[in-house]
């Protein structure tokens, strides 16, 4: 029954895209707050992160783009009155949030209590201490562990729990200090060192159970006490990397059932001890050689894991706990994918589940690719098979990281006794080292007893790695080939290992009749009819899918995993595509691998693909379903390199042609362009070689702008100041993309001027601009990690007509049908040109958001031949909002120990927040503490520059001096800013006597750290280290000026206290 | 081939031998090992849906049975390199020892959704199908008889000595675990076989009795129910699962229907209406109690959330109970385990009460 009393809930969310919190709480909030809407109550959204859909102004009834801050919640608490808050579908942030709102009085004072779980049950599952003891009381295990001073207390603990055990240091930078101890000996030296190194001396003494299979439940509860598993899932990793890092198979395959039930037993009883009520994920350690387990932890919300449990059983997780939280039984809510059962009701699987995570050590040279505790991806993509083996294959292929084998030539090119040494690192490439060992023989026992995976999860990569030895002696014939494609092999990679082309392989399964077949995701391994469209392929099946309908049938290409550089924003433009094409009457069919996502959730599209984004997968949907047209705009560079598969196919691209998009990303073809169109661009060449990259840079005069072509994200975008930087640059650029006769390397003349980017709806003959944003931070950082301010400040008049002329100019000599971003440098009042891309950016959701044009929406309109001047927004420049919006980008550096955190042309933010206000100062602030940066009036403030940066700051620092900010520079600087006559103290470098800025920081007396750096990746160099540690004790560092300078006066000038809020839903309605 | 005529293919593993029986599908995704020895399954061929079977191998401690009971076993993918701990050895390998015709490679997706729509059919499982017309016959002509007293002991087996109440558990082809379940509450517990009579019952002057699951039509078993009338009249508690809850049904008046495709699988979701709980259950039966014709002391107290079919029945005024689904579990989830409890309460006190 549903609890009549709440009428009004505040529904948190998780803030920026992070590594660890990311898009699944796009796709939780959204399916939660559509889920509440439902049943009639009123829903306050606050989440500051507007690359979502959860912050559209639909999803919601009040929509606060704002900072998730204790004062911020408060506000709207006080002006929305909500009766209650839901806090278990905004990740962590949504949960601390929910505990300190109550724990400093703001729930009581207000009248607002807490549904889905109390502050109680938070505390229980979250502080190490209360979650230890309320498993005792119960009886369920945890890994035994203890804090102890001395080291004689922590050999008497790991006498009695037992060797090998886990010291972990507190306190310390990176874990440093601590480590495995098998023994007493070595534990003595590593709990001494430890004990010394710990700032509190202390160390924590763990029971070791790294090597035990690590399996989490997904479980649900409601106010009565009904309880059930969603799905269970095992890691192909065992217990020691991240489940979030860890390649995950659902259900579990080495459970029997008394396993099985074990610990599904386990799990209800946890949720039931804690009280929650909603979902929740229990993760366990099970030892591989008996019926011993742990619970490692629990998180009392919805996860990662829920979401991935979601999509793979299509079971709705937050639509479900989100009725549970309003008081409805499992039993009283229908199942939406049968439309018989209810939710009381564990889903049965026909097939099996892969998940594999994506991570960004391609952005992260530097950084250390070892998997532990620490998660590390950005994203994952899932694959669903009824076999294993085609699971795990088809999650390669949609990892988009040209892996179409197992056997990758890296490690197949190896002896077996560089394998072997090979097989001890726990990192990103274990999966393919462990296929390659197979492949050359090392045995099953031998890779099990050093990496710990299960025999059986080896046992069916030796089934891929058998059928590779097959295909390589030459053998094939209709089974051979029906047996490989059932495996999930590909035509090229079966071409390749019999030695015929591709084209061949094709041609004799069409001859052979070896056709992939695609059937349904239904939750109850068809026991029921299904009501929604859920597909995957397979073959040797029967075919489940109709492709008949009498509507005009669009395939929207979605993104894949979320990466740095392709993230959230493109999904949430596929879905505003997709819902734009049911709105038009058409039936909308989107193709994406991404678990984590809305455009993945089962009630978006007409039809939905759980399938890989390459062109093999995409070709087999395309001869099934023969759409009338196909939409690549909207998915970043994984829909876009689809466009010469579905034209091959005489697939209808709707919106721009390839040819064109071909001429705005080919370097001669788009030079002619600009000069029909008369616009002009910074001087530079296309290169092949280094050498010829030196040539053009020294042609051009340094500094230049060195990156590859065809690229999203800006990967390997460098500036180079010298020779040295070219060559290192051009080395990391070959090392991803090998073939550089394809996609060569452009060398651009470096221009310092004001970036500005416009994104445009256009329909081939007028355009319309929602804003011009420009950058704070000047030319150089990568606009994905630039400060995006709307509407433009510092523009002139007459070069912001001269934008609007460019991008109507662009516009038509592109034929752009669709989405358009330009990016512009203005310098001295002239207009240069960086570049155009003919599809969707990173800045549509927040533009659309903060002017109210639904961008998306009117740009698939004008796809489907509408014109823009009958949509009813105008053409042209649409008028300011009268708000300003602040788009400031988020890191997630502490996660990746060893990346370099300063600032260039290669994109590194994970994700963004925005800031909005009436005053540009507020705004600006408001995006600042968003994204975790946040100054007091008398902030200490470190700065250590390089030489040709210290004039500027001098300069800059100027205007502060009637501030209380307490400067401190490294002694260089400091020298520099006092001849200047700006009062600064000196501070000892890293390296220098103490207290030196080491101390400093780990004092936590510093707030901001402005650090610009030299020249170069290489990670030896003391900024970097200074930068490291600053991420490591959680000290903000800025290495761009621009955004320092932005912060600095925002708080100097803007007075502490009242904070004004926006609702972006009253603000789509005012238009 | 199917009763409809349709046919599938596969492959052939386990032992060879063309077989007769009705085909029906299992939903658990766990459990293999427990389902191929259920002897409820005894004239059947069972196909899981879980596509890849066999992955953790086989070990007999988790029998439920003394052997295999189904006719074959139609799977999507056999494993042969299982993993876990307790494996003795591969599904394949138990399959021939216990001389069990199985077939992999099946589409069984594909005929899990015609079962759907047409209702459990018998089917053939051949190695030649030239002949369609002969192996229809064959087909047609196939009737279950006489499977609980196939499946019964053949004389009373004490199954411990406990020291808590004596429960006579009557073998219609029981699962291990409901005896286990009653062993660990401490119970002494003797299996008798299915045609006992009541009086022998009454004689050996149990606490209480404990109705088995078990294979087949409810309504074949006229002597069983005969026998089970005079137990409930004399007034012994009595607690009953699946085939025993149907048999109480049908001795008090109540009715039996064959169901379209029955109930087999894990994740049963079954409603306790006094306690406003739902449960998750393991369920494996084709038939059920209708409700009609049930007498005016009988409360259907639980009933199936999916399909609102009986999952249990109340006997006011006598300590008996009935439960359609599967309290002792394996495979399956445990939630109901808190029945035996009830049931040795009752034993204790002489009525129900929830």
């Amino acid at each position: 029954m549903i609890d009549k009393s709440i009428k009004k809930v505040l529904v948190i969310g998780s803030g920026p895209i992070i590594i660890g919190q990311a898009a699944e709480f796009d796709y939780a909030g959204t399916q939660a707050c559509r889920s509440l809407k439902e049943e009639g109550v009123e829903v306050v959204l606050v989440n500051s992160n507007p690359a979502t859909i959860m912050t559209d102004g639909d999803i919601a009834d009040k929509v606060y783009i704002e900072p998730l801050t204790i004062p911020t919640l408060t506000k709207i608490i006080e002006t929305e009155k909500p009766d209650s808050i839901l806090p278990t579908l905004g990740g962590q942030t949504g949960l601390n949030l929910a505990m300190e709102l109550d724990e400093i009085g703001v729930l009581r004072d207000n009248g607002v209590r807490l549904i889905g779980i109390n502050a109680d049950a938070i505390k229980k599952a979250e502080d190490r201490q209360s979650f230890k003891d309320t498993m005792e009381k119960i009886g369920e295990p945890c890994i035994d562990s203890l804090v102890v001073e001395t080291v004689e207390d922590a050999v008497d603990f790991s006498e009695k729990i037992g060797y090998p055990v886990i010291v972990r240091p507190a306190y310390t930078l990176g874990g440093t200090g601590g480590g495995i101890a098998d023994n007493e000996e070595e534990l003595r030296e590593i709990a001494s060192n430890g004990i010394r190194l710990s700032r509190v001396n202390q160390v924590l003494i763990e029971k070791c159970i790294a090597g035990w299979k690590e399996i989490e439940y997904e479980v649900m509860r409601d106010s009565k006490g009904n309880c059930i598993t969603v799905c269970n899932m095992e890691n192909l990793d065992p217990v020691g990397v991240h489940t979030g890092d860890s390649i995950v198979v659902a259900p579990s395959q080495t459970l029997t059932d008394k396993d099985y039930q074990m610990l599904r037993s386990a799990a209800l009883n946890i949720i039931t001890e804690l009280g929650i009520q909603g979902g929740c994920n229990v993760q366990f350690a099970l030892h591989p050689d008996s019926f011993r387990y742990a619970v490692i932890e629990v998180n009392p919300r919805v996860s990662r894991s829920s979401a991935l449990a979601s999509k793979a059983t299509g079971y709705p997780i937050a639509r479900v706990a989100a009725k549970i939280a309003l008081g409805l039984g499992l039993d009283e809510i229908p199942n939406a994918v049968t439309g018989k059962t209810y939710a009381s009701f564990e889903p049965a699987l026909d097939y099996c589940v892969v998940k594999i995570p994506k991570w960004p050590f391609d952005k992260f040279v530097t950084a250390s690719k070892t998997l532990g505790t620490q998660m590390k991806a950005t994203g994952e993509v899932m694959a669903i098979a009824r076999s294993f083996p085609a699971a795990l294959h088809k999650a390669v292929h949609s990892l988009e990281e040209n892996k179409e084998s197992l056997l990758l030539d890296d490690f197949m090119d190896l002896g077996t006794e560089k394998l072997r040494k090979l097989l001890h690192n726990i990192d990103n490439q274990r999966l393919y080292v462990v296929a390659a060992s197979i492949f050359k023989g090392i045995s099953l026992e031998e890779i099990h007893d050093i990496t710990k995976i299960d025999v059986w999860f080896l046992n069916k990569i030796k089934v891929i790695t058998d059928m590779e030895k097959t295909l390589k002696s030459g053998k094939f014939d209709a089974e051979t080939l029906l047996e490989a494609k059932r495996l999930g092999f590909t035509d090229s990679v079966i071409a390749k290992d019999v030695g015929i082309t591709k084209a061949a392989v094709k041609n004799m399964r069409e001859f052979w009749g070896i056709k992939p077949s695609f059937s349904v995701v239904d939750t109850c391994a068809a026991e029921f009819a299904a009501q929604t469209p859920y597909y995957y392929s397979d073959y040797g099946v029967e075919n489940e899918v109709d492709p008949s309908t009498d509507k005009k049938k669009i395939m929207v290409l979605g993104s894949g995993p979320i990466r740095i550089g392709q993230g959230i924003e493109f999904d949430y433009c596929s879905v505003h595509s997709v819902w734009a094409l049911k709105n038009a009457g058409c039936e909308a069919i989107i193709v994406n691998n991404n678990p984590e996502t809305v455009s993945t959730d089962f009630d978006i599209s007409d039809k939905l693909y759980f399938e890989p984004l390459t062109p093999e997968y995409v070709t087999s949907i395309v001869e099934l379903e023969n759409p009338d047209g196909a939409i690549v705009q909207f998915g970043g560079q994984t829909a876009i390199k689809l466009t010469k598969t579905l034209n091959d196919l005489g697939v209808k691209i709707l919106g721009t042609d390839a040819d064109h998009v071909d001429a705005a990303e080919d370097r001669e073809r788009f030079d002619e362009i600009l000069e029909f169109c008369d616009i002009a661009r910074p001087k530079g060449q296309t290169v092949f070689t280094a050498q010829e990259a030196i040539a053009a840079a020294h042609s051009l005069g340094y500094p230049v702008l060195v990156r590859p072509s065809y690229v999203l994200g800006g990967q390997g975008m460098q500036i180079a100041a010298s020779d040295e930087d070219i060559l290192e640059f051009m080395e990391i650029i070959t090392r991803t993309i090998p073939d550089l006769s394809e996609h060569p390397v452009l060398v651009d003349k470096y221009l310092m001027g004001q970036e500005v980017e416009v994104d445009a709806i256009c329909d081939g003959r007028d355009i319309l601009i929602p804003g011009i944003m420009e950058h704070i931070d000047r030319a150089g950082i990568h606009s994905g990690d630039s400060i995006s301010v709307y509407p433009a400040v510092t523009l002139s008049p007459k070069v912001q007509k001269t934008i609007v002329d460019y991008t109507k100019r662009l516009a038509s000599a592109l034929h752009v049908i669709g989405m358009m971003n330009i990016q512009f440098i203005v310098l001295r009042e002239t207009v240069y040109i960086i570049e155009v891309n003919p599809r969707s950016s990173r800045t549509v959701p927040y533009i659309s958001k903060v002017t109210g044009i639904p961008a998306i929406a009117l740009a698939t309109r004008a796809m489907l031949g509408e014109k823009i001047s009958d949509m009813g927004y105008g053409t042209g420049l649409y008028k300011n909002s009268g708000y300003y919006a602040i788009k400031l980008p988020v890191f997630s550096f502490e996660k990746i120990i060893g990346a370099d955190t300063s600032l260039g042309p290669e994109m590194k933010s994970t994700g963004e927040v925005l800031g909005i206000s009436k005053d540009y100062n507020e705004a600006l602030l408001k995006a600042f503490e968003g994204g975790g940066v946040s100054l007091p009036k008398n902030a200490k403030i470190i700065v250590t520059v390089r030489d040709k940066d210290k004039a500027e700051v001098a300069q800059m620092l100027k205007e502060f001096k009637d501030s209380d900010f307490e400067f401190y520079a490294t002694p260089g600087t400091q020298k520099a800013l006092s001849a200047a006559g700006i009062e600064c103290k000196t501070v000892n470098s890293l390296t220098g006597e103490h207290p030196n800025i080491m101390d400093m920081l780990h004092n936590g007396e510093v707030s901001l750290i402005i650090n610009t750096p030299t020249h170069g990746r290489l990670a030896n160099r003391d900024g970097f280290k200074l930068r490291r540690i600053a991420v490591e004790s959680g000290t903000s560092c800025l290495t761009s000026l621009d955004a320092a300078l932005s912060i600095m006066r925002s708080t100097f000038i803007v007075p502490d206290g009242n904070i004004s809020l926006t609702d972006i839903a009253t603000l789509k309605i005012q238009k | 081939m199917l009763e409809d005529g349709s046919v599938y293919g596969g492959e052939a593993a386990g032992a060879f031998k063309e077989t007769v029986c009705e085909i029906v599908f299992n939903t658990s995704m766990t459990g293999y090992i427990e389902i191929l020895t259920d002897p409820s399954y005894a004239g059947q061929g069972v196909i899981m849906t879980y596509p890849m079977i066999g992955n953790y191998g086989v070990t007999e401690e988790d029998f439920e049975s003394g052997k295999l009971q189904p006719c074959a076993f139609l799977v999507h993918e056999m494993c042969d390199t299982p993993s876990n701990f307790r494996n003795e050895m591969t599904l394949s390998q138990l399959l021939v020892k216990y001389d069990m015709p199985c077939m992999t490679g099946l589409d069984t997706r594909s005929v899990v959704k015609r079962l759907r729509e047409s209702g459990t059919m018998r089917g053939i499982i051949t190695a030649d199908i030239s002949n369609k017309e002969a192996l229809m016959k064959k087909i047609k002509a196939f009737h279950h008889s006489g499977l609980v007293e196939s499946v019964t002991v053949d004389k009373p087996v004490p199954l411990s000595n406990g020291s808590g109440a004596k429960i006579a558990l009557m073998d219609f082809g029981t699962k291990r675990n409901i005896g286990r379940s009653l062993v660990e509450r401490g119970c002494e517990v003797t299996q008798y076989p299915s045609f006992t009579t009541a009086e022998e019952i009454i004689k050996a002057k149990p606490d209480g009795i404990m109705l088995s699951n078990g294979p087949g039509d409810p309504s074949d078993c006229v002597g069983i129910i005969k026998e089970i009338k005079k137990l409930y009249d004399y007034g012994m508690p009595i607690f009953a699962i699946c085939l025993g809850h149907q048999l109480m049904a049908l001795a008090n008046g109540g009715e039996t229907q064959r169901m379209k495709y029955g109930h087999r699988g894990a994740n049963h979701p079954v409603k306790f209406i006094h306690d406003d709980r739902t449960y998750l259950s393991s369920q494996n039966h084709g038939y059920m109690v209708s409700g009609k014709g049930l007498p005016s002391n009988a409360e259907i107290n639980c009933i199936n959330v999916n399909d609102s079919t009986v999952e249990g029945i109340i006997y006011h005024g006598k300590p008996v109970f009935t439960v359609q689904f599967h309290p002792e579990a394996n495979s399956g989830p445990r939630d109901t385990s808190f029945l035996f409890d009830r049931f040795l309460k009752m034993v204790k006190e002489g009525r129900y009460d929830d």
